[in-house]
């Protein structure tokens, strides 16, 4: 690693203007910019450490939203909505291992926006909103490809708040050595429709697939999909799975996570 | 260099460290817990796992700073002072839990964190939970025996493979 100067502020106004200097970078959890870090992938003059402030902190769940504050480690998310919206407090409870949950945050998953990583598409399939120091965004205006996001250079995710589905279901097909997502499908049904989150897959990073979205909301049920695929073209390949490999699983996951759901 | 303070195995320890000085570089060299070992320093292997405030984490994921006024707990803190093993120890030494014992240290940690969530977890609910711990000997069979038998439970229904 390189050097770099660290200051930990207590509120989000001190987070904010500690952020606003030249090469400085947000650090949440940690479980991915450490390794970053470690790997001099990243070499920021100052990290500025997000888990001393407690605004940002804590979950609630009021009038069929839930909130979560960004710095909110996956384990205490997993354990908390288990009554309020149980799929993501299995999608939560399943991302890296114990140790991992324990430190990585919510808010730095989607600030990060890792193709693989699985809050993104919790976050796309529930029509959350991303609350940052500065505004509100929608999660379908939020996810921008591969490691990007519609957040500013210095902006920070403070809250994710996510309307919480009739049934939902998230079916992660894992990379054993990595424990990220080789495809995942995050089906949530609305009174107003159904949402197909899918990420790990794409070349464009988490995407919703709006012809099982289309058939899922005229009728709810695995059969509904029978004959739609999805285009191998745009897919990822990597050494674990095929362009085609991923496509596939993305029809086989969405009609195990609509069966799971029902 | 920043001072960092913190409780460890229930006292109070403090020392130097840069802002980029690892948990488990920090415990290990400059407050020589030498009992937390560093396999891949990756967040793969898990032989770096101490608990801070109470959870485990992966020592070599976090910095020695972010620790500051944390309660650690380390390997050092498992057994009884005059070295009596505790049930977990002494449940991988019974069920030769251990080879060459380098992922032990991370491995009686995290099964502490299980035991105190999960008191009697079933053979599946262990397994899940060692998902960040990777032993490169025992094939991790007697491992979950042992955690079996410090939980108190029958060890006799895990078939040898």
């Amino acid at each position: 690693m390189y050097e770099f100067d660290l200051v930990k502020p207590a509120t989000l106004t001190e987070a904010v203007a500690a952020l606003g200097e030249e090469d400085a970078q947000a650090l949440g959890g940690g479980q991915t910019l450490i390794p970053t870090l470690k790997q001099r992938l990243a070499s920021p003059s100052k990290l500025v450490l997000l888990s001393g402030i407690a605004e940002m902190q804590g979950i609630s769940v009021e009038a069929g939203v839930v909130s979560i504050g960004g710095a909110t480690p996956h384990g205490v998310v997993a354990a908390e909505v288990a009554q309020s919206y149980p799929a993501l407090a299995a999608l939560a409870g399943n991302i890296g291992d114990p140790a991992v949950r324990n430190r990585g945050t919510i808010g730095g998953s989607l600030a990060n926006n890792d193709p693989a990583a699985c809050y993104p598409a919790a976050a796309l399939a529930s029509g959350a909103t991303i609350v940052t120091n500065a505004r509100q965004i929608a999660a379908d205006d939020y996810f921008d490809g591969l490691f990007t996001t519609a957040l500013e250079e210095g902006e920070i995710v403070t809250q994710v708040r996510l309307p919480v589905p009739e049934v939902a279901n998230y079916q992660k097909f894992v990379q054993p050595a990595s424990r990220f997502a080789l495809v995942g499908v995050f089906v949530a049904k609305f009174a107003d429709g159904v949402r197909v989150a899918v990420t790990g897959a794409s070349e464009d990073g988490v995407f919703r697939w709006s012809e099982a979205e289309a058939a899922l909301s005229g009728n709810f049920s695995a059969e509904a999909l029978d004959g739609l695929s999805v285009e191998a073209e745009g897919m990822m390949a990597d050494i674990h799975g095929s362009k085609a490999y991923r496509a596939h699983l993305i029809a086989v996951l969405t009609k195990r996570a609509v069966a799971a759901a029902v | 260099m920043t001072k960092v303070s913190m409780t460890v195995n229930g006292k109070a320890a403090s020392g130097e460290a840069e802002g980029r000085t690892l948990l488990s570089s920090f415990l290990r060299e400059e407050l020589g817990f030498t009992g937390t070992h560093v396999g891949c320093d990756t967040s793969q292997c898990g032989a770096c796992v101490v608990h801070v405030n109470g959870v485990a984490v992966k020592s070599c994921t976090m910095l020695a700073v972010e620790a500051e006024g944390a309660e650690v707990a380390t390997i050092e803190g498992q057994a009884a002072p005059d070295g009596t093993l505790n049930t977990i120890q002494q449940a991988f030494q019974d069920h030769h839990g251990l080879q060459c014992g380098f992922c032990t240290p991370g491995m009686v940690m995290s099964t502490a964190a299980l035991l105190k969530e999960n008191p009697k977890p079933s053979e599946q609910e262990i397994r899940e939970y060692l998902e960040g711990n990777i032993c490169r000997c025992t094939g991790y069979h007697n491992i979950v025996k042992a955690i079996m038998a410090a939980s108190g439970q029958d060890v006799s229904a895990i078939a040898a493979e």
